[in-house]
This record gives structure tokens, C-alpha cells and sequence, in this order.
């Protein structure tokens, strides 16, 4: 093994490596002195290139490899994913261009991308170690992108929370890891699978799936490792909202999937109503009921649109926490499914949440009244991400959830074990559709105030939400054109 | 000529109300002429009727029978034997009358008119239908008509009267709706001369019983039901609290409807649907269906006394009368064993019945015009006390109005006497106690109507009065016509008797069992 | 062809929306000319069907093969009754909104979205694919009464949209556990009606699902004591959306009991048949009941609705071809009547006086100042009452019969709402347009505006459809009962046809 062959299997992650260089080099040297938006548009279109070229490089030159033990695993799959992340993070970047947040932009495109980088190496990490580091990465890139509104109090409160959390999370996931790799003797996945086989319920098993459970669910924000994200979803500047809440659901949702099915693969145990069976589900289970439950109870009293988007994130993590329970091949791809789905929708409510922000100067409910007659492209838009969201068909939201709740509902055929948790998703699914009908009512039934402000939608700001809007509607109507890779 | 007569007969109403209601609201005088017209192709059509009826068979005439819906066993079925043709024959003359009489009445002649004439053709179908959906269908038809007639154009009190009115009738039409569904679901049958022949045969409770169950009391509610339909409309006592007030409030020419004709409905629906298909179940509540007849006749005639307005006497005495025809067809039904000639009993008193109907319409409504008559030139008054000594006045009003005051009353030579003739003469032998209790009913009639007469017509003239210009040539040519009817049929009552007489035998053999 | 019905209406919302702001003119005579064209290939398409009983595809093409859905449109004989009504229902709506200014396109746009939904639910039969038109629906309603409606609107919107989403959560609750099951059973997944209707699902969880499903859909249909949505949402909405609610939205509740809920279900429907019978016959009189009482005329309509519904909801628990049959009758007996209802109440009356209160109303004189609106509402009237000659009577009349076979007690009680239906009709009657209190002032200082000729139009469209439907029932019936005897109600019915 060498250099050109760890190039070769990673050559999409080496490709933005060298845009986050190309792009620091044009802002910082390049074109200095150059106003804000020449230097961002500039920035932009590099991250782009570099992010399709390192598309192209995962879609088209893949082989397929397992390097160093695990440490690397390239497959389809992760090829798709990397895919996936790539367009997520285009489109943050496209969104982007309304704040107006900083002048560092340099600074803030290659933090994007270097995050884009952990969440990559991320999806094909299958050993403990490299998901430690690539997590971290990709972390603490989302630190300083929270941090990045150097004008806003709140920002640096958020991101202080967000880094203290995150740090005792990692800390946890760690702790975690070590015990696994004594109990096992291995850091790869397939490997702490075989030496766990038949160990059952054990004391210092069962420390391993809490403290790793704590350690993901603190980065998806499940109850009750979530109090971070209301502040820093709300705290941060909506971009990097948009990214924390998008990308890196979809990778660390992959990689806790992987770990929990393949890792502790044989320490399941049961999560069957009246059937309960010491294990992870369990655990999941009750986390993912928790989540759902709050995160839409409290949305609901909310008035600030970005913490009502946090807490609808929380709860959506409890649905794609189902997903993650039924460990069924089927139930996988919807969870992928779902996530995917749910990230390039979050990402575009951001996106006009940023744009509403920008121009009125808030984000409560208030200042998106009359969005229908002020800027009717753009809430149409938030009226097919909101829905989504909601669950009303024909929008991906609801086949997403169906595909999820069949597959959870399905999973233990013979007794409808997991229907408990099904149903309660789905009554609190119900729930959620008064929170998202508030805004839209903000937005269409209710008339703006005469004096406000008027809103301009940026051109590129608006190609990529109407984009992200058709790429909604699109697979809700036809989801078989994503299922079909996963 | 193979014409579908019926049909033709109940279209030509309905049609002429359509034309008449899209007249504008000035064009009166127009309005009046068309109704009058459309009624009297109407009378024609009914006396053709009855010059193409073949007086010697009890059979169904004039048959028109179709398949409409057959899923539900629904068929377009008319057809008219003696009892349908003497009240088409009513219909046929009472309205047109009615229409001569309103003739004055200018708020919104059009739309009262085309009411008429749509009540009109409610009756003519009515009268001649034979299964269960399209005959409902007329039945209630007539209701909405007669409703705003009462409303719209009505006394001070017009609108509680026409509510009470609306509902009284409805829930009657409601529970015998249910009933009539039930029997349906049993028997597989609409039609009225089907389910006639079953109940001949002593089906139809038991097949009740089968579809439905209960199978000790089902037939006597369904029978329940259904004559509640018919006791309200009647009306029996104590289903009667409506109509005191509908026939005072109305305008007198609707009056004149409601008591000449629409009260038939009742008394015909008795006949033609209640006794051949519950002929059981009357039997075995027959005692108390007997004192309700008896109850009638005899309290409505004591209420009539002790009423003031004119409207008001004449309504109970329209109760009193019907109780009559009421009377007899129980005592029909319900006759026990052993009695001598009962065919020949329950003929006379069912063609008594028949006779009585027609001539109580006529006697009745043209009371009430008289009534109106005087209302026109009192102003509105007609109470009993307002009058007084006005023969000296109006000597031939008086002289008209005594005509069928006493043609009311019985009086032999009249038309109204040979109808309770023959009731008695058949309700006698079959129930002698009831026959005895009812001529109580007789003796107040006789009492209030005398009364009547002595307080309007005669003693000391009451000055107010002392200018009423009696009949003028346009009305005595209007109540020519009943009063020369009244005449007649006292004198030759054969002329209907020899019509009617062959179906009435064939009814008596039909609950002959 | 009965699909275009779907994409023509949303062709029709999408040309709206490329309107531009102000041209309300042109908004509503696309939409009309919408609406007609989708009328027009309803009828079309429904006197094709050579074979009402069976039901005929009109499109089957795979569409999420791993959950065995299709894009699956096809009628029988009930679904082309119900896409009738729909076809006429939506031209009289447009007619009656003929004087809406405000944002007179967005209006329609929703209107026309909303109708694209109810056919689509009325002609899927792949479960999936009803229940994503079914809550599709949801979201233009809530935007038409949010934004255009009167009283109280936005409370009424948004208690009427969690209704019928938290109803449509319940049914996909049954319906996500029935795909597992079948899929168990079978071995393969499986979202077809045709295919899930041969599954016989195992007694016990029949006896949980059934009752969700059942009442997910019944919440819409208005089942006592769901029902309360119904009037306040109603009262709140504008006229044309009164019309759509009450005349075909809550079918679409009824038709999800009987199409989904029943069919899928057949024993379970027996287990909770008394049930269902009793709710139907407490609905008919407590609705009738307190329709009897209202001060407000709109209300009044609306709790009627409640009432009329309950006939439709006695008839489904009858279990015999005839209730049935009586069921989907007066289901469009009751969509036509209802929509000329609150098309009197609304447009004709209310958009007038500004008031809809019987203490206002009884000083106005209306039968004399508006008679054709009198004159409709009479025959609107008795028509809801059940007069004969009118559709209702032949619906009634089915219903009652089956009832009788199976349930004597409530047939009776039902009798009694028909006449308590009779007097909250003579008081609303009397009270709006023929009372003999004293006069007011208002109609000698505001003149009224006369009956435009778009409502005149409407009026006489439906009521010619009542009329034609109560004289030859047998129009519909040919299409209902051979329905009602193919295989696909066959285990539903077997325990007594009549």
C-alpha cells in the first residue's frame, strides 16, 4: 500500500482538499481588496468547480477498496453518499451569498469545505479511529462556521455551547471506543462484530452502546443529548445552520446506522412492545420516542422560525432514529432515503429563512407576513419545504416517512412489535403540521405591514432554491429515482 | 282513444301552474284567466272520466303501468276504479270554485294561483295513484302548496297555524313512510293492490315478522305508523289539534280546498290503503279505534258549539263529519259473526262513506264560501256575535247560505242526509253502541247549526249591517252550481250511487274473508 | 380518460398562477372553462363505462415496486357517481364565486387544487395513492378558508385542517400495519386495493384497525361526536368553499369509510357494526337537534350537514346492498343539496346583508325583496327535508329500508330526525325570508343587488339535478347496485343482501 493508491481511492476528499487551498489562495492573495461580494462570488465559484470535479471523481472513477483495514472503505454506496454531500454542500454554498454575515469569506467557503471533507471521510470510515477523526474534523469545522458571525453576541454563545457539548460528547464517544476495543481487541467494525457474536447482555457492553449512543446523539441532537441545537441553530448565521442541520445529519446518521448494525451487530436486543430484550434498541428506542415528542411539543410554542426549525430537526432525528431501529435492509435505504430527502428540504427552508433575515432583519413569525404577496417565487418555495416537512404528500416529506414507517412497522412482521413507536411518530407527525401551518399562514393568509421592507431574492440564492424545491417535489412524486441507488 | 288520460289529467295542473307562476306579478287579471282555464280542462277531462267509466265493474280503469325503478320496486301506476273517480270528480269541481272565489285577491295573484293549480295536480294524483312511491310522491306534493297558501296570504296568525299544519302532517307522512318501508322489505311490494291481495291471504304480518322480527308487536306498529299518517290528515281525534287554527287563519277560498277536498285524502287513504292491507291488525285494536271515531264525531260537534268565529264552527264541524265516514269504516272492518246480510250491511255503509265524502266537499266548501262572501262585506269579521237579523238584508245570501247550512245539518231531500243515511243504516246492525253514541253527534250538530242561523241570520237587525248589498249576479251564478249539486244528489242520489256502487262490492268481498 | 379529470384541473391551477396579479376577470373564466372541461369528461367518461360493476383501469404503472405501489386509476360504478358530483359541484362553487375580488386568482388556483384532489381520491385504487390525494386536499382548503373566509376563519381553518390530518394520521396508522400484515400473509408487498380486499386479515387485529381506519376517515365524514369541525369550519368558510366542504370533502371521509375502511375490513366492520349505527343515528338527531336552535343561518346548514352525513354513515353500517346503495345515493343527493344551501346562504343571502343572524334577518323582508332566492330556498329546503320528487327521498327511502332489516330501533330514530329536519327547515325558512315580524328599515335604504345570472345559472343546475335524480333514480342506481354486486363487496355483503 501506498500514497498513489490512498490518493486514488480517496481522490474526490484530495480533490477539495486542493479547492479549500486554491480557494484560501484566491481570497486571501488574489483578489484582496476586492469588495465582499467579488470575493465571495469568486470563492463560490471555485468551491463549486472543486466540489463537482471531486463529484465527478466519486461518481465516475470509483473502485472499489477497503484500505487499511477498514479505515477507508470505497464502495458504491459511499460513493453515492460522497455524491450527496457534495450537492449539499454546493447549494449551502450557492445559499450563502444572501448573508451578510462576514467579510472573512475565504475563512468561512474552506471551512465548509474542509467540514465536507470530515463528513466524506466519514461515510467511508468502518474502523473506530478514522470515524473518531473524521468526526472530529468535521466538527469542529461546524464550531467555527457557528462562531463565524463575529458581530453577534448570540453567535459566540451558541458555538460555546455547541464546542463545550460537542467536546463532552466526544469525549463520551471515545470512552466508548476504548471499551469496545478492549472488550474486542479490534477497531474495525466486522471485526468487533465477530469477537461480540454470542457475548450477550454485558455490563461493559452495554457502557459501550449507552456512551456511543450519547456520543451520536448529542451530533444528531436526539433528546436528550439536544440542548445545544436549539441555541446554535438559532445563534449561528443560517448557512452554517443549514450545514450543520443537512450534511452532517446524512453522514453521521450513515455511520451510526453502520456502527449500531454492524458493530454491535449481535447485541440488538429488543425493543417489541411487551417483548423488551436488554441491547441498543432499546436505548434507541427510547431516544427516538423522546425526540419525537419533544422536539414537536416544543416547536410549537416557538416564535423564532430558525429555533422552530431546530426543534422540528430534533424531532425529525426521533423519525430517523426509527429508521435506524428496524435494521432491516429495507429500513436502511428508507432511513438514507429519508435523510437525504429531509437534509436538501431543511437546507432550503434555511435558505429562505436567510434570505427573509437578510432583508427584514429578524426571523420571527412576524417578519415573514404577506411573504406571499412581497416575494411569491420565494414562498412558494417555503411552502414546499415546509409541507415537506410536515409530511403532505405529494412531497418527498411524506413518502420518506411512509417508507420509514412501513419499514419500522414491518419489521417484526409477526407481532407489529415496533407499531407502538409507529404510531406514536405518526400521532406526533400530526402535531407538527400546526407548527409548519403557522408560518405558512404568516406567509399566505396574513398581509404584511405597510411599511415593511421590500424583499430581493438574490439570483443565485433563488436558482438554488427553486432547484432544491423541484428536486422535492420530484422525488416525492418519483422516489424511485433515489431509492434506486441506495 | 288509448291516451293516457290520468296522466294527461294530473300534467295539465301541473304544467298550467309552471305557466301561470312565470307570469309577471301585474299581469293578475291574466293570471286568474289561465288558472281558470287549466282548472277547467280539468273538469273536462274528470267528466270525461266519468262518461267513459264503465259503471258496471268494481275493476281498475284506465290503467297506466310502468316500470321505474324496478330495482326498488318502483312503478309509474294509475289507474282509477269508483271511489278514485268520485274524488277526482270533487277535485275536478271544488277548485275551480276555489279559484272564482279568490278572484279578488291582487298580492301576488300569480304565485297563488300557480299554487292552486299545483295543489290540484297533488290531488289528481293523489287520487289516482296505486303504488306506494308515486302516490307518496303526490301525497306529499300537495303539502308545500297548501302550506304557503296558508302562509303567505293568510290571518294574523297565519304563521304558527301553517307550521303546525307543515309538521302535523309530516311527522304522519314520516312514520307512514317507515311503515310502508318495512312493509316493502317483507313483502317485496309497492303496489296497493298487490299488497291487498296478500293481506287477503293473511300474509303480511307473518312475512313482517320474518324480515323484521319483534314478530308479536311488529305488525301492529307498522300498522300504527301508517295510520297515524292517515289520522292526521283526517283528522281523528286527538291528531285534530291543527286544523282549528289552519282553517281559520287560511283565506277562505283555501279553506275551501282544505276542507273540501285535501280532508278527503285522509278518509281515501283509509280506504284505499289502511283497511285492505291492516285489515288484522284493525280488528284487533278495533274497540278503541271505535271510540276514537265515536270520540270524534261527538266532541268535535260539542267544540262546534262552543266556538264563536264562523271559520272555527264549520272546522269542527268538518271533523264531525268525517268522523262519520270514519265510523263506518270500522264497523266495516271490524264486524263480528252472525250478523244478517253482512255484505248488504258493510255495502250500505261503505258506499255511505263514498256518498258522504263527496258530499261534505261539496257541502263544505261551499260553506265556506259563503263565509267568504261575508267576510268580503263585513271587512274580515265573521264572528258569531257580529252579526245579526241580516236576512232582512240579504234575503237570498240568506236563503242559499240556509241551503247548505242545512244540507250540513242532514236535512232529507239534501244531499248531506243520504250519505249519514246509510252509514247508520249499515253501522247499526254491525256496532249498534256506536251507531247510538254517534247520533249524540247528530243532535249537537243539529243544535250548533240551528244556532248559527238563529245568531246571523236571524232576530233583530244589527245596524251596522243595515247597507250589505247582497249577491251580486257574479256569485249567485258562483254557488249556483253547488247549491243546484245539493239538490240533485238529495234527490237523485243514484246518479253517483250507480258509479260508485259496483267498486263498493267489490271492496266489501275484498276484506270478506 | 377519466384521469384528465385530475390533470386538467391541475393544468388549470398552473395556468392561474402564471396570471398576472390583477386579472381577476380572466382568473375566473379559466377556472370556469376548467371546471366545465373536467365536468364534461366526467360525463364523458362515465357514459363510456360499458360495465358499472366492474371496476375498470384506467392507468396501472409501477411506481415504488419495493412497497408494491402503483400509480393505479381506475372507477367502478361508485366512484363514477361521486366523480359526477364532483364535475358538477365544482361548476356551481365557481359560479357562486363569480363576485370574488381579493386575490380572485389565488382563490381559484386553491379551488381548482382542491378539485384536482377529491377527483384524484374518488379514482385511485391503489391505497398509497388515495391517501396521498386524500391529504392532499387538506392544504387548499385550509388556505381557501384561512384567507377568504368570514367568521372567525382562522380558528375554523386550522381546527378543520388538524381534523382532517390528524384523521388521515389515524387511517395511515391502519393502513401502514394492513401493508405489513398483508405482506406477511402473502409474501409479497402489496399497496393495491383489489389485491389487499382478497387478504383476510386475522380476526383480532381486524378489531383494532378497523375502528382506526374507520373513524380516521369518519372524522372528515362527519361522525358524531368528530364532527366539530364541521360546523364551525363551515360558518367560517367563504361560499364556494362551503359548498366543496360540505358537499364533497366530507364525501370523501364517507367514501374512505366504505372504500378502504369497509372493503379491506369486512369482519371487522361486523364487529363494530351496532357501533357505527349508533353513532350515524345520534349524529341525524343531535345535528338536527341543535340546527333546530341556532341564531346563526349558516350554522344552521352546517349542522345539518352533520345530520344529513349521519344518513350516509347508517347506510354504510346497514351491510346490506340496499343501505348501501342508499349510502352512495345520498351522498351525491346531499353534496348537490348541501352546495344549494350554503350557496343561498352565503352568496345570495349573506354577501348582501352583511348579517347572517334571524334577529337581523326577520325585518328584511328577503321573500319579498329576493324571491328567487326564496323560491330556492324552498325547493333546497324541502329537498333536504326529503320531499319526494327530489333526490334525497330515494336516498332516504334506501337507507331506511336497509336500516329496518337490521336495526328497527334506530330506523325509527331516524325517522324522528327527518321530522325534527322538517322543523329546523320551516324556521330557517320562515325566519329568512317569510316572517311576519314587523319590517325593518334595510331594505328600503340599501337596495339589494338583484340575482346575478352566474347564480341564477348554479341555482337552477342543481336544483335540476336533484329534481331529475329524485323523478329517475335509476340513472345513478344502474350505477351503483351492479357495483354493489361485484366481487370487491362481495365478503363486505355476504351477510345479508337484500
Amino acid at each position: 500500500m501506498n500514497y498513489l493508491q490512498v490518493i486514488q481511492l480517496a481522490a474526490p476528499e484530495t480533490a477539495l482538499t486542493i479547492t479549500v487551498l486554491v480557494v484560501l489562495a484566491v481570497d486571501l492573495i488574489v483578489l484582496r481588496g476586492q469588495t465582499v461580494e467579488q470575493r465571495f462570488h469568486a470563492g463560490m465559484l471555485v468551491s463549486i468547480i472543486g466540489c463537482l470535479m471531486a463529484a465527478i471523481l466519486a461518481f465516475a472513477h470509483f473502485e472499489q477498496g477497503n484500505l487499511l483495514n477498514g479505515m477507508l472503505v470505497v464502495d458504491p454506496q459511499t460513493n453515492f453518499l460522497k455524491v450527496v454531500l457534495l450537492m449539499l454542500t454546493i447549494f449551502t454554498v450557492l445559499i450563502s451569498a444572501s448573508g451578510k454575515f462576514t467579510e472573512h469569506v475565504g475563512e468561512y467557503l474552506s471551512l465548509v469545505l474542509l467540514g465536507t471533507i470530515g463528513l466524506m471521510f466519514l461515510v467511508s470510515a468502518e474502523d473506530l479511529l478514522m470515524i473518531f477523526i473524521s468526526l472530529e474534523l468535521a466538527s469542529l469545522s461546524l464550531y467555527i462556521l457557528t462562531a463565524f458571525n463575529k458581530r453577534n453576541a448570540r453567535a459566540s454563545e451558541a458555538a460555546l455551547k455547541y464546542f463545550l457539548f460537542g467536546g463532552m460528547s466526544a469525549a463520551f464517544l471515545l470512552f466508548g471506543f476504548s471499551l469496545l476495543y478492549g472488550l474486542s481487541g479490534s477497531t474495525n467494525l466486522p471485526q468487533i462484530a465477530a469477537s461480540l457474536a454470542g457475548r450477550g447482555p454485558d455490563l461493559l457492553l452495554l457502557v459501550a452502546i449507552v456512551t456511543t449512543v450519547i456520543g451520536f446523539g448529542f451530533k444528531v441532537a436526539a433528546v436528550p443529548f439536544h440542548l445545544w441545537a436549539p441555541d446554535a441553530y438559532e445563534g449561528a448565521p443560517t448557512p452554517s445552520a443549514a450545514f450543520i442541520a443537512s450534511g452532517s445529519k446524512v453522514a453521521s446518521f450513515y455511520i451510526l446506522a453502520k456502527i449500531l448494525t454492524l458493530g454491535f451487530g449481535g447485541a440488538e436486543g429488543s425493543a417489541v412492545w411487551h417483548g423488551y430484550v436488554s441491547g441498543w434498541t432499546p436505548v434507541i428506542a427510547i431516544v427516538a420516542a423522546l425526540s419525537m415528542v419533544l422536539g414537536n411539543l416544543t416547536a410549537i410554542v416557538q416564535s423564532s422560525v430558525k429555533r422552530l426549525l431546530a426543534y422540528s430537526a430534533i424531532a425529525h432525528a426521533g423519525y430517523m432514529l426509527l429508521g435506524v431501529l428496524a435494521n432491516t435492509p429495507s429500513s436502511h435505504s428508507a432511513l438514507l432515503f429519508y435523510v437525504i430527502t429531509y437534509a436538501l428540504t431543511v437546507l432550503g427552508a434555511f435558505g429562505v429563512v436567510t434570505v427573509v433575515e437578510a432583508a427584514t432583519g429578524g426571523d420571527a413569525l412576524a417578519n415573514f407576513a404577506g411573504l406571499n404577496r412581497r416575494a411569491p417565487g420565494l414562498s412558494l418555495c417555503l411552502l414546499v419545504f415546509l409541507l415537506s416537512l410536515a409530511g403532505i404528500p405529494p412531497l418527498a416529506g411524506f413518502i420518506g416517512k411512509f417508507f420509514l414507517f412501513s419499514a419500522a412497522g414491518g419489521a417484526d412482521a409477526e407481532h407489529l412489535g415496533l407499531l407502538w413507536l409507529v404510531i406514536l411518530a405518526i400521532v406526533m407527525s400530526a402535531v407538527s403540521f400546526y407548527y409548519y401551518l403557522q408560518v405558512l399562514k404568516q406567509a399566505y393568509v396574513l398581509d404584511a405591514a405597510a411599511d415593511a421592507p421590500a424583499i430581493k431574492v438574490p439570483p443565485v440564492t433563488m436558482f438554488a432554491l427553486v432547484l432544491l424545491a423541484a428536486l422535492v417535489i420530484i422525488l416525492g412524486c418519483a422516489p424511485g429515482l433515489l431509492l434506486r441507488h441506495l | 282513444m288509448n291516451l293516457p288520460w290520468l296522466t294527461v289529467l294530473t300534467l295539465v295542473p301541473l304544467f298550467g301552474g309552471i305557466v301561470v307562476a312565470g307570469l309577471g306579478a301585474e299581469q293578475r287579471r291574466l293570471a286568474r284567466g289561465l288558472t281558470l282555464a287549466f282548472s277547467l280542462v280539468g273538469l273536462t277531462g274528470a267528466l270525461c272520466l266519468w262518461m267513459h267509466f264503465d259503471a258496471t265493474s268494481g275493476n281498475l280503469q284506465f290503467v297506466e303501468k310502468h316500470d321505474w325503478v324496478p330495482s326498488l320496486g318502483i312503478q309509474y301506476f294509475l289507474g282509477v276504479d269508483g271511489l278514485s273517480l268520485l274524488m277526482v270528480m270533487l277535485t275536478a269541481i271544488v277548485v275551480p270554485l276555489s279559484i272564482l272565489a279568490s278572484w279578488r285577491i291582487d298580492d301576488r295573484a300569480h304565485i297563488y294561483n300557480a299554487l292552486v293549480l299545483w295543489l290540484q295536480a297533488g290531488l289528481f294524483g293523489t287520487f289516482t295513484a296505486l303504488n306506494f312511491f308515486h302516490w307518496f310522491l303526490f301525497w306529499e306534493l300537495v303539502l308545500i302548496p297548501a302550506f304557503f297558501l296558508i302562509k303567505l296570504w293568510g290571518g294574523p296568525k297565519r304563521g304558527p297555524a301553517a307550521t303546525q299544519f307543515f309538521i302535523y302532517t309530516m311527522v304522519g307522512s314520516v312514520t307512514l313512510l317507515l311503515s310502508f318501508l318495512a312493509i316493502r322489505l317483507a313483502t317485496g311490494s309497492f303496489d296497493f293492490i298487490e299488497l291487498a291481495d296478500m293481506a287477503k291471504r293473511s300474509e303480511i304480518t307473518a312475512k313482517l315478522g320474518e324480515a323484521i322480527g319483534w314478530k308479536s308487536h311488529i305488525g301492529l306498529l307498522v300498522f300504527f305508523g301508517a295510520f297515524l299518517g292517515f289520522a292526521v290528515k283526517v283528522p281523528l281525534v286527538p291528531f285534530h289539534t291543527w286544523l282549528p287554527s289552519a282553517y281559520a287563519e287560511a283565506p277562505s277560498p283555501v279553506t275551501m280546498l282544505l276542507t273540501g277536498v285535501m280532508s278527503k285524502m285522509g278518509v281515501y287513504g283509509f280506504l284505499r290503503v289502511l283497511l285492505p292491507i291492516f285489515p288484522e291488525q284493525i280488528r284487533l285494536v278495533l274497540t278503541p279505534l271505535m271510540w276514537l271515531a265515536v270520540l270524534t264525531i261527538v266532541l268535535s260537534a260539542c267544540a262546534a258549539f262552543a266556538q264563536r268565529d264562523l271559520k272555527r264552527i264549520l272546522a269542527y264541524s268538518s271533523i264531525n263529519h268525517l268522523g262519520y265516514c270514519l265510523l263506518a269504516l270500522f264497523a266495516v272492518a271490524g264486524a263480528a259473526a252472525g250478523i244478517n246480510q253482512p255484505e248488504l250491511q258493510k255495502a250500505a255503509a261503505l258506499n255511505g262513506v263514498l256518498l258522504q265524502m263527496f258530499n261534505h266537499g261539496l257541502t263544505a266548501s261551499a260553506l265556506f264560501l259563503f263565509v267568504w262572501l261575508i267576510e268580503k262585506r263585513s271587512g274580515g269579521l265573521r264572528g258569531l256575535e257580529d252579526f245579526g237579523g241580516i236576512r232582512k238584508v240579504v234575503p237570498v245570501f240568506t236563503g242559499l247560505m240556509g241551503i247548505a247550512l242545512f244540507s250540513s245539518l242532514g236535512l232529507p231531500g239534501l244531499n248531506g242526509f243520504v250519505g249519514e243515511f246509510l252509514i247508520f243504516k249499515g253501522v247499526f246492525p254491525l256496532a249498534p253502541w256506536a251507531a247510538a253514541l254517534s247520533t249524540i253527534g247528530l243532535l249537537v250538530t243539529a243544535i250548533f247549526l240551528l244556532t248559527l242561523i238563529q245568531r246571523v241570520f236571524c232576530g233583530p237587525l244589527n245596524a251596522r249591517w243595515a247597507q250589505m248589498p247582497d249577491l251580486t249576479l257574479s256569485e249567485r251564478a258562483l254557488v249556483f252550481v253547488p247549491i243546484a249539486l245539493m239538490f240533485v244528489l238529495g234527490i237523485w242520489p243514484q246518479f253517483v250511487l250507480g258509479v260508485i256502487d259496483p267498486t263498493v262490492v267489490k271492496m266489501v268481498q275484498q276484506l270478506n274473508f | 380518460m377519466l384521469a384528465w379529470t385530475i390533470y386538467i384541473s391541475f393544468i388549470g391551477v398552473l395556468v392561474l398562477m402564471l396570471l398576472p396579479r390583477e386579472a381577476a376577470r380572466a382568473a375566473r373564466i379559466i377556472a370556469l372553462l376548467t371546471a366545465i372541461a373536467g365536468c364534461v369528461v366526467a360525463f364523458a367518461g362515465a357514459i363510456q363505462q360499458s360495465n358499472p360493476g366492474e371496476v375498470t383501469t384506467i392507468v396501472k404503472v409501477p411506481w415504488i415496486p419495493s412497497l408494491g405501489a402503483n400509480y393505479f386509476l381506475a372507477a367502478d360504478g361508485i366512484s363514477l357517481v361521486l366523480v359526477v358530483l364532483t364535475g358538477l359541484a365544482a361548476i356551481a362553487g365557481i359560479l357562486f364565486s363569480w363576485n370574488v375580488e381579493k386575490r380572485t386568482k389565488e382563490f381559484f388556483a386553491f379551488y381548482l387544487a382542491l378539485i384536482g384532489g377529491v377527483y384524484g381520491v374518488f379514482l385511485s385504487f391503489d391505497v398509497l395513492l388515495l391517501f396521498m390525494f386524500y391529504e392532499l386536499t387538506i392544504i387548499p382548503k385550509y388556505f381557501l378558508i384561512a384567507r377568504w373566509g368570514s367568521t372567525r376563519k382562522e380558528y375554523g381553518a386550522m381546527k378543520l385542517a388538524l381534523f382532517s390530518f390528524v384523521g388521515s394520521h389515524l387511517v395511515l396508522i391502519g393502513l401502514i400495519a394492513a401493508w405489513v400484515v398483508a405482506r406477511a400473509q402473502t409474501g409479497h408487498a402489496s399497496l393495491d386495493l383489489l389485491e389487499l380486499s382478497k387478504v383476510s386479515f386475522p380476526l383480532g387485529f381486524q378489531h383494532w384497525v378497523f375502528p382506526l381506519v374507520f373513524v380516521g376517515f369518519g372524522i372528515l365524514a362527519g361522525l358524531w361526536p368528530f364532527h366539530t369541525w364541521a360546523p364551525t369550519g363551515h360558518v367560517a368558510a367563504p361560499t364556494a368553499g362551503s359548498m366543496l366542504l360540505a358537499g364533497v370533502v366530507m364525501k370523501l371521509g364517507a367514501y374512505g369509510c366504505l372504500r378502504v375502511a369497509m372493503v379491506l375490513f369486512p369482519e371487522g366492520v361486523r364487529m363494530w357494526q351496532g357501533e357505527i349505527a349508533a353513532l350515524a343515528v345520534i349524529g341525524i338527531i343531535y345535528g338536527a337537534g341543535v340546527a333546530l336552535v341556532q341564531k346563526d343561518f349558516k350554522f344552521v346548514i352546517g349542522y345539518s350537514s352533520v345530520s344529513h352525513m349521519g344518513f350516509v354513515l347508517l347506510g354504510l353500517a346497514t351491510l346490506n346492498t340496499i343501505g348501501l346503495s342508499g349510502a352512495v345515493l345520498q351522498m351525491f343527493s346531499h353534496g348537490i343539496i348541501a352546495g344549494l344551501l350554503f350557496a343561498v346562504v352565503g352568496r345570495m343571502v349573506y354577501d348582501r346583508t352583511h348579517t347572517r343572524d334571524f334577529n337581523d334577518l326577520q325585518t328584511m323582508q328577503l321573500g319579498k325583496l329576493l324571491p328567487f332566492a326564496g323560491v330556492t330556498f324552498v325547493l333546497a329546503g324541502v329537498a333536504s327535508m326529503g320531499l319526494p320528487g327530489f333526490s334525497g327521498f330515494v336516498a332516504e327511502l334506501q337507507v331506511l329500508m336497509g336500516a329496518w332489516k337490521v336495526f328497527p330501533v334506530a330506523t325509527i330514530l331516524a325517522g324522528l330526525g327527518i321530522i325534527v329536519g322538517v322543523a329546523y327547515i320551516l324556521r330557517a325558512m320562515q325566519k329568512a325570508f317569510y316572517s311576519d315580524a314587523p319590517p325593518g328599515k334595510f331594505g328600503h335604504d340599501h337596495p339589494l343587488e338583484p340575482i346575478s345570472v352566474p347564480e341564477r345559472i348554479g341555482a337552477v343546475m342543481l336544483i335540476t339535478a336533484s329534481l331529475v335524480i329524485g323523478l329517475f333514480p335509476g340513472l345513478l342506481l344502474n350505477w351503483i347496485q351492479p357495483c354493489l354486486n361485484s366481487p370487491l363487496f362481495e365478503r363486505l355483503l355476504k351477510g345479508g343482501s337484500l
